[in-house]
């Protein structure tokens, strides 16, 4: 069944105009007074004092996970800059020195004016070597070459800045799961 | 420019452009009118002004590259064209989605198709001058972009679905925002509704204004709540229901005169049926899977990938090969705020498609638009472009 749209003929007090100007007034008062009374309620940001408050997995710059050692956890597997649809990541591998490794990264740069924050290398690495979950979505600079962010700048980062709960892992490979991927990192099934 | 009318007459006609098409502008169109002091004599639309090239660019690209390009189809309510189109790859390698992500796709489908209508409802009023309507509608829309970043990790561009999936299951509290939002949102459409309904103004100027039949509707293949509002009872929900709409209980909204007030408040209706859908599917939102577990289409869990061999093989193969649905044609059309979207994909067998071919809603609503407004006034014919919601990155792909 379709409820059909009513069509109402107005009366001759709405038809007057004024007074449902004035009953209209009577809303938009009420709002405003509302907000002045209690500014908390405000949807807006003073922009740029006040920064949104982003969720810890907001699509954001990118960073590199890290090895217990230091060296960044990434095997140069290109798994991320296959599965990337605006190709903006660029690889280039080199021998890691340790033979369960093989391989890592010597050059690791994303273009971030290409890049559209979709997340789709994040879910295609297999050893979470790469997150998005800087929380830094707004960035400002002023040469394009400047967005071009290489392998050392994605892999210095603060670990205070991320604490290491159940649901985030800072040294193993894992994402959620993190005590289990910490254990096959440890007995050497991991990857 | 000088025109002899039909009458034998030389008339003198101004001629302008219409529409917004600032290079800087996320959507364009232009619509070339011939005025006539301030009625419009002709009208000529033009299809192709913002060149987007999606259906060229997804030939380049996997099935999974495509996912991105379709948020930015019509952003308004970027997930429901995520929807779409997983769902003709879906169907064209005939999987069966697990109950949660089903209703999942239901939930957010829905709650996008309300903001959809928010922002077409707003826009509207606004060009008739009523600018606080916009703002009631856009708190409320605001608080489901921070249900987005939640959900999506992302505002505008989601990219929340995945073939055979979700991107991300709902997380902690996912119930409890939803109902506080819907809530929040009839609150500001019972706010908006008081201030028109009964408004002498937005009656004046929208009542049997740019009036459609519902002949010309269907003739110029509209769909939508554009074609409802000319009084036709067609809502692919319920003729073609897919994702379980036959067990919710809604109504499809219709109008009578299929003129500017008939396609705002059939929008406005909507909205309401729209959230009831959303309550029954919270309801009967029960844990489980949101991943098909076929290994053709979707990523194995990261638990696996890091452990079991297999699941990494797997994982490279969709990574580097991609989905390769079987060789063939196929049409699937889910009903988006604006309409029927249809994505017709052709498979070669291979892991990029062969061809995708959008139907959006607007495309033939804007065909319409020129003679539409053909003898209306010039400040007539913006809040019907308004109300039939072109959305240029749909329109013009
Ligand atoms: S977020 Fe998307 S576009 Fe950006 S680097 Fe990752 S895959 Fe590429
Ligand atoms: S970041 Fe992950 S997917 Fe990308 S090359 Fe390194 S290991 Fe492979």
């Amino acid at each position: 069944m379709a409820k059909v749209v009513a069509r109402p003929e107005l009366t001759w007090a709405e038809r007057l105009y004024f007074v449902e100007i004035f009953k209209g007034m009577k809303l938009t008062i009420g709002h405003a007074l509302k907000t002045l009374s209690n500014p908390d309620t405000l949807t807006t940001l003073v922009y740029p004092e006040v920064q949104p408050d982003l969720p810890q997995d907001y699509r954001s710059r990118h960073r590199l996970m890290k090895r217990p050692d230091g060296d960044p956890r990434c095997v140069a597997c290109y798994m991320c800059s296959t599965a990337c649809p605006a190709r903006c990541i660029e690889i280039e591998a080199e021998e890691a020195g340790d033979h369960h490794i093989e391989k890592r990264p010597a050059v690791f740069n994303i273009d971030l004016l290409l890049c559209i924050y979709c997340g789709m290398c994040v879910e295609a690495c297999p050893c979470d070597a790469i997150r998005m979950d800087t929380k830094k979505a707004i960035l400002v600079d002023d040469a394009r070459h400047k967005f071009i962010i290489s392998r050392d700048q994605m892999l210095d980062w603060d670990p205070s800045d991320y604490p290491d709960t159940d649901v985030t892992s800072q040294e193993a490979p894992g994402g959620k799961l993190n005590e289990e991927a910490r254990k096959a990192f440890e007995s050497g099934t991991g990857h | 420019m000088k025109v002899e009318n039909p009458a034998g007459d030389i008339v003198e006609l101004m001629t302008i452009n219409l529409g917004p098409s600032h290079p800087a502008t996320h959507g364009t169109l232009r619509a070339f009118c011939a005025l006539d002091g301030e009625t419009v004599s002709a009208a000529a639309c033009e299809m192709g002004y913002l060149h987007r090239g999606f259906e060229k660019m997804v030939e380049q690209g996997t099935y999974s590259m495509v996912l991105p390009y379709t948020d930015r189809l019509n952003y308004c309510s970027a997930m429901l064209n995520n929807i779409g189109f997983c769902k003709a790859v879906e169907t064209m390698f005939g999987i069966e989605l697990p109950e949660r992500c089903v209703r999942l796709r239901v939930i957010i489908g829905e709650l996008s198709r309300v903001i959809d209508h928010l922002v077409c409802i707003g826009a509207n009023l606004v060009d008739l001058g009523a600018m606080t309507n916009f703002w009631y509608f856009f708190n409320p829309r605001e608080s489901v972009y921070k249900i987005w970043e939640k959900i999506s990790g992302a505002r505008l561009t989601n990219t929340w679905t995945r073939i055979g999936g979700l991107y991300r299951d709902a997380y902690d509290g996912f119930s409890d925002d939803i109902r506080a939002v819907v809530t929040k949102i009839e609150h500001a459409i019972a706010e908006v509704r008081a201030l028109i309904e009964h408004n002498k103004i937005f009656l004046d100027r929208t009542k049997d204004v740019c009036v459609v039949s519902a002949e010309d509707a269907i003739s110029w293949g509209w769909t939508g709540p554009c074609l409802r509002a000319c009084g036709v009872d067609r809502d692919l929900r319920k003729d073609e229901p897919y994702y379980g709409y036959e067990t919710y209980d809604f109504d499809t909204v219709i109008g009578t005169t299929g003129d500017t007030y008939d396609r705002v408040m059939v929008r406005m209706l909507e909205m309401i049926e729209s959230i009831s859908i959303i309550r029954q599917a919270l309801d009967k939102l029960e844990d489980g899977p949101i991943n098909s577990t076929d290994a053709r289409v979707r990523l194995p869990n990261k638990q696996a990938v890091y452990h079991d061999m297999e699941a990494l093989i797997n994982q490279f193969k969709l990574i580097y090969e991609g989905v390769r649905p079987p060789p063939g044609e196929h049409y699937d059309a889910t009903e988006a705020a604006n309409g029927e979207l249809g994505f017709f994909v052709v498979s070669d067998g291979g892991t990029n498609p062969y061809k995708v071919k959008v139907r959006p809603p607007c495309f033939t609503q804007y065909a319409a638009f020129g003679e539409m407004i053909e003898g209306s006034l010039v400040a007539d014919a913006l809040p019907t472009l308004a109300s039939i919601n072109i959305i240029a990155g749909e329109l013009d792909r």
